[in-house]
C-alpha cells in the first residue's frame, strides 16, 4: 500500500469542475495502470435532474427520433419522480466512442467519484471488450446513426405526414423484439455508412425513375416453383420479422422500409445489453468497488465519504429474498457483483470444493485476469452456467421450483445441496438465456400463388402460449405492414402439434 | 477526458414527445379532464393535476408469453424451510411467485401529471368567446420589436452581410467591373512576353497594348469598388405596439333570503368558470362583484359569496350599480365588458319593465356578452323540473330573443354547470354542426 501522503480529494459533499477533474485523474491511474482496463476515451457530461428525465425517456440516448411512446415514458417517470416514488439514476452511460457518461449535478462529491468509477471505467471497459458488443454494436457510429435516423424520420413526417409515420413506427415498435438477428454469421456493423447508403439509394431511384414503367402491363408470371425454391428465394424461415418485411414486404413504400430498418438496427444495437445485464452491472459494480477501496486505502477519500459510499453500495447490491414482499426478480447488480467477488475469492483463497468445481481458475492468484477474460467472453447465461459456485448457491440459499400446469401444487425441485447445485445453476442460467426469455417466432412461409398469406410459427416451450390479447394486437400491426392476411400458429416444440392459431386481416385504413 | 456542462442546454427535449403523447391520448385525456372537475371545488381548477386514463389508449403491445399456463421452472433466493421434493400450495392470485410480474399490469390506470397550461387547453378546448371584435389597444403598454426588411442605414451590429454582398455582386456585374482573373491573365501574358528570349519583333507592340489594357483594367477596378457604401444593407427592426386586451367581468347576484347556500354555490361555480375562461382570452381581467337585495352594493369576493343580507328583491338596483361602476371605472371603449348574473328568478313584478329597459338600453349596447343564470333549489334533480316561468325569466325572455349576446340558462344541479357553460361558449362552427 502506498504511503498515505495524499490529501483527501475532497472533504465536504460539494463539487466543482476542478474537483471532478482531480477525481478523474486520481481514478484513471488505478483503472488503467493498475487494473489494466481497456476503455474508450471518456466524456463526462453534467446534467440536471430535468435533463436526466429527458434522457430516460429516449432510452438513455442523447438524441432520438420523435414518437409518442417516449412522451409516455416521460410523463410516467416524471410523475414517479415528483411524487418521490422513485429516485433518478445517478448516472447514465452510452456505449459510444467516446464513451459518454451523464452525471447529475445533484450528486455529492462522493457520488461523482463512485459514478465515474462505475460508468466511465466499469461500463466503459465492458462495452469495449465484451464480445457481444464488439460483434453487434458500432460504438463509433451510433451517435451519427441516431442523428441520421432522427433527421430521416423528421423528413418522412414532412413528406408523408406525422400520422402515417407514427403508424409505421407503432407497428415497427411492436415487432422490435422480433427485429433482431440472433444467430447469423458475424458481420461488423458500420452505422456511419448507413446514411450514405440511403442517400445513394435515393439518388439511384431518382436517376432511374421513369413514369412510363407505371403503364407497362404486368404479365402473369408462372409461380409454380416448389416449396423449397420458394423458401430459398425468400430466405425463409426467418426469425427477424422486421428484416423480412423490409426486404420482402410487397406493399411497403421505400420510406416505410427505411423506417423498419432504423427500428431494426436500433433494436440490434440494444440486443447485447439485454443479454448482459447482470454481467454489465456486475463488472461496473466490481470496478467501482475496487477503485473506491483503493482510493480509501490511499487516503484519497475520507472515512466519512467511504462510509457514505458503502451505504449506497450495499443498497445497490441488496438482494431481497423471495418471501420478503418486494422480490421481483434477481437484482442484476447483486447477482453480477456476487458471482464476480466469488470468482475473486476462488482465485485467491480456494477451498477444496472450489478446486473440484473450478480447477482451472482456483488459486490462480490473479483474479483480475480471470475476470477480464470473463467480461470479454461471456454473456449472462454462459457466465452463470460457468461461474455460479456451490458456495454462492448456499449463501444465497437458492432453490428451484417447478410449476406444472396440471398440478395443483408447486414442487420444490432442487435446493442448495450436493444434488441441487448443478440443477439450480442450469435453471438459473436458462432464465437468462434470451432465446428462452423471448418467444421463438419465425416467418415460415408465404402463400405466393394464393392469397399471399404470411405464415408465422411460434415454437411453444413447456406449453406456455403467447399472451393472447397482445398477440392479436401485434399481429394486426404485422398484417398492416405486410398488406395481406397473416397467420400465426403456435406449435409445441416436441410434438409439433398445433396448440393454437391466430389469423388477422390487414386494415385498409391503417395509415389514416 | 472531457467534461461538458450540459446543464445550460435548453431543457424540454421531451416536450415534442410529450405533446405527441397527449395528442395520441387526447380523447381519453379530455374525458378524464372533464370528469375530474365534476366533483371538485372550482377554486383550484387551474392548477397542475394528476390525470389517470385507461391503459388501452396508449398501450404498446409486444409478443410475449402469457402469464399463465404451461410448465414453468424458477430459481428463487432465500430458501428457509424447503427440502427437495416438498410441495407448496400455489399462492393466491398468481402463478408461482409472480413469475411474469411486470406484464400483469395491463389493467391499471395510467397516471401522469398535466401542467396547468395543458389542463386548461384540454379543458376549454373547443370554447371561444362569442365576439372578440372589441379587443382594445391600450396605450402605454409593452411594445414588441419585429423584423421588417432591410434598410440602407443602421448600426454596424445590424449589418446584413449576405444582403450586402448580394447587392455588391449585382452592382459589380452591372457595371462590368473587371474580375481578378482578367487582370491575372494580362499580367501572365506580359510576364510571358517579357521573359521571351530573344524577343520577337511583334512583341513590343503587343506588350504596349497589354500594358495599356492592364492600366485600364486597374483604373476601372479602382473606380468601381468591390463593396461600395451604396451596397450596405442593414436589418431593419420596427417597434410594434402589442395589442393588450383587457376585460372586466361583472358578477351580479341576488343575495336575498330566497337564495340559499346551494344556489350560491351554483352561481359561484359558474362565475369561476367564466373567470377562468376570460383569463385565457384576455391578458388582464378584472372582476367586479355586485350583490343586491332591494339595494345593490359593490363588495369583495368574500362578502359576495358568504354574507347574508335581508331585504326584498329589486334587480334593477344591481343594474343601476353596474352602469354606475362601468361609467366610473370601466369605460366601454377601453374595456371588454362581460356580465354574468345569477338569481333564483325572484323580482318585484313592478320592477321588471325597468330591468328590461336598463338591460336593453344601457347594458347590452356596451357589453360583449351578458349571461343570465337562473339557479334552482337543491330539491330539483335538474333544470327541466324547475319552475318554468319565474318573474325575471319571463321578463328576460324577449330580450334574449332580440339580442344574440344575451343568453339565459337554468341550472339546478352542479353537474349541469359545466355543460351549460360549454353550451354557451362552444365554438360557433362546432355548435352549429352539432345542431344540424
Amino acid at each position: 500500500m502506498d504511503a498515505r501522503a495524499d490529501m483527501p480529494l475532497f472533504t465536504g459533499s460539494d463539487w466543482d469542475f476542478a474537483l471532478v477533474n482531480r477525481i478523474y485523474e486520481a481514478i484513471e491511474p488505478i483503472a488503467v495502470d493498475e487494473m489494466k482496463l481497456n476503455v474508450y476515451p471518456n466524456q463526462l457530461e453534467i446534467i440536471s435532474a430535468e435533463q436526466m428525465l429527458d434522457a430516460y425517456s429516449s432510452v438513455g440516448m442523447p438524441l432520438f427520433y420523435k414518437h409518442w411512446s417516449f412522451g409516455k415514458q416521460f410523463v410516467t417517470n416524471e410523475m414517479l419522480y415528483r411524487k418521490g416514488l422513485r429516485g433518478l439514476a445517478y448516472e447514465l452511460v452510452i456505449n459510444s466512442n467516446p464513451c459518454i457518461s451523464y452525471i447529475m449535478q445533484e450528486n455529492s462529491a462522493m457520488m461523482q467519484t463512485l459514478v465515474i468509477a462505475h460508468a466511465a471505467f466499469g461500463h466503459n471497459h465492458f462495452f469495449r471488450n465484451n464480445y457481444l458488443f464488439r460483434q453487434w454494436t458500432d460504438a463509433d457510429g451510433i451517435l451519427d446513426y441516431l442523428e441520421f435516423a432522427k433527421r430521416y424520420v423528421a423528413q418522412c413526417e414532412e413528406r408523408h405526414g406525422q400520422l402515417a409515420v407514427e403508424r409505421v413506427l407503432d407497428a415497427a415498435h411492436a415487432l422490435m423484439n422480433q427485429g433482431v438477428h440472433r444467430y447469423p454469421r458475424v458481420r461488423p456493423r458500420d452505422l456511419r455508412r448507413e446514411a450514405e447508403r440511403e442517400a445513394e439509394r435515393q439518388a439511384y431511384r431518382d436517376r432511374i425513375y421513369d413514369d412510363l414503367w407505371r403503364t407497362v402491363p404486368v404479365g402473369a408470371k408462372a409461380a409454380t416453383e416448389g416449396r423449397d425454391e420458394r423458401l430459398a428465394a425468400l430466405g425463409l424461415p426467418q426469425e427477424n420479422i422486421l428484416y423480412f418485411l423490409e426486404k420482402s414486404g410487397p406493399r411497403l413504400e421505400s420510406w416505410q422500409r427505411e423506417i423498419l430498418r432504423i427500428v431494426r438496427l436500433i433494436a440490434q444495437y440494444f440486443y447485447p445489453q439485454r443479454q448482459t445485464k447482470a454481467m454489465n452491472e456486475g463488472a461496473a459494480t466490481y470496478t467501482h468497488y475496487r477503485i473506491m477501496t483503493t482510493l480509501h486505502e490511499r487516503g484519497q477519500i475520507t472515512d466519512g465519504a467511504f462510509l457514505e459510499f458503502l451505504q449506497s453500495h450495499t443498497a445497490v447490491v441488496y438482494q431481497p429474498t423471495y418471501d420478503s414482499g418486494h422480490f421481483g426478480s434477481f437484482n442484476p447488480y447483486a447477482l453480477g457483483f456476487g458471482i464476480m467477488t466469488d470468482v475473486e475469492r476462488i482465485c485467491m483463497d480456494p477451498t477444496q470444493e472450489d478446486r473440484e468445481w473450478f480447477g482451472d481458475i482456483a488459486g490462480s492468484g490473479d483474479p483480475l485476469e480471470v475476470l477480464k477474460d470473463i467480461w470479454a467472453n461471456y454473456r449472462d447465461e454462459s457466465f452463470i452456467s460457468q461461474f455460479l459456485s456451490p458456495r454462492m448457491i448456499r449463501e444465497w440459499r437458492l432453490f428451484k421450483i417447478l410449476d406444472r400446469e396440471n398440478d395443483s401444487e408447486i414442487q420444490v425441485d432442487a435446493i442448495h445441496d450436493e444434488r441441487g447445485y448443478r440443477r439450480i445453476r442450469r435453471a438459473l442460467a436458462r432464465e437468462y438465456d434470451i432465446g428462452r426469455q423471448e418467444p421463438d417466432i419465425q416467418v415460415v412461409d408465404v402463400d405466393l400463388v394464393g392469397d399471399r398469406t404470411l405464415m408465422l410459427e411460434h415454437v411453444v416451450l413447456n406449453g406456455v402460449l403467447l399472451d393472447e390479447g397482445d398477440a392479436a394486437m401485434v399481429l394486426q400491426n404485422l398484417a398492416n405492414l405486410w398488406g395481406y392476411e397473416v397467420a400465426l400458429s403456435e406449435v409445441d416444440a416436441d410434438s409439433r402439434k398445433e396448440l393454437k392459431s391466430h389469423r388477422t386481416q390487414p386494415r385498409a385504413d391503417w395509415m389514416r | 477526458m472531457h467534461i461538458v456542462d450540459r446543464r445550460l442546454n435548453p431543457g424540454g427535449k421531451s416536450l415534442v414527445n410529450r405533446q405527441r403523447f397527449l395528442r395520441r391520448a387526447r380523447a381519453y385525456v379530455q374525458k378524464a379532464v372533464r370528469d375530474s372537475i365534476k366533483d371538485r371545488s372550482i377554486r383550484d381548477l387551474d392548477k397542475e393535476r394528476e390525470i389517470s386514463i385507461g391503459r388501452d389508449a396508449i398501450y404498446e403491445p409486444t409478443f410475449h408469453r402469457a402469464a399463465k399456463g404451461g410448465n414453468r421452472e424458477r430459481v428463487l433466493p432465500g430458501n428457509r424451510e424447503y427440502l427437495e421434493g416438498d410441495r407448496i400450495k400455489r399462492p393466491e392470485g398468481g402463478e408461482g411467485s409472480g413469475a411474469d410480474a411486470g406484464q400483469g399490469e395491463g389493467n391499471d390506470d395510467f397516471q401522469f401529471v398535466l401542467s396547468r397550461e395543458e389542463f386548461l387547453d384540454l379543458f376549454l378546448d373547443d370554447l371561444e368567446l362569442p365576439d372578440l371584435a372589441k379587443r382594445r389597444l391600450i396605450g402605454g403598454e409593452v411594445e414588441g420589436i419585429r423584423r421588417a426588411g432591410y434598410a440602407t442605414a443602421g448600426s454596424p451590429a445590424n449589418l446584413s452581410v449576405q444582403r450586402t454582398m448580394q447587392k455588391a455582386m449585382g452592382r459589380r456585374m452591372a457595371l462590368r467591373r473587371p474580375s481578378g482573373a482578367d487582370l491575372r491573365r494580362i499580367e501572365e501574358e506580359i510576364a510571358e512576353i517579357e521573359a521571351r528570349d530573344p524577343p520577337r519583333p511583334e512583341d513590343a507592340d503587343r506588350l504596349e497594348r497589354l500594358r495599356e489594357d492592364h492600366a485600364r483594367l486597374v483604373r476601372r477596378r479602382n473606380l468601381i469598388a468591390y463593396i461600395d457604401p451604396v451596397d450596405l444593407r442593414y436589418r431593419r427592426f420596427e417597434a410594434v405596439p402589442r395589442p393588450v386586451a383587457q376585460a372586466v367581468m361583472f358578477c351580479l347576484m341576488d343575495v336575498s333570503g330566497s337564495m340559499n347556500e346551494h344556489m350560491k354555490d351554483l352561481a359561484k361555480r359558474f362565475f369561476a368558470l367564466l373567470h377562468l375562461f376570460l383569463t385565457r382570452c384576455y391578458e388582464h381581467v378584472e372582476v367586479v362583484f355586485i350583490h343586491h337585495t332591494d339595494r345593490a352594493a359593490e363588495v369583495d369576493e368574500q362578502t359576495f359569496f358568504y354574507s347574508t343580507v335581508t331585504g326584498g328583491t329589486l334587480v334593477s338596483s344591481a343594474l343601476d350599480k353596474l352602469i354606475e361602476v362601468a361609467a366610473d371605472r370601466y369605460r366601454p371603449d377601453n374595456w371588454n365588458i362581460y356580465v354574468a348574473q345569477a338569481s333564483d328568478g325572484d323580482n318585484m313584478t313592478q320592477d321588471n319593465p325597468r330591468v328590461v329597459a336598463l338591460m336593453q338600453d344601457h347594458i347590452l349596447p356596451m357589453a360583449q356578452y351578458v349571461a343570465y343564470l337562473e339557479v334552482g333549489r337543491e330539491e330539483f334533480p335538474d333544470a327541466t323540473t324547475m319552475q318554468s316561468m319565474t318573474t325575471l325569466w319571463s321578463a328576460y325572455a324577449p330580450v334574449a330573443e332580440a339580442h344574440r349576446h344575451f343568453v339565459m340558462r337554468k341550472v339546478a344541479h352542479r353537474r349541469e354547470i359545466y355543460p351549460v357553460f360549454r353550451e354557451l361558449f362552444q365554438r360557433r362552427g362546432v355548435g352549429e354542426k352539432a345542431r344540424s
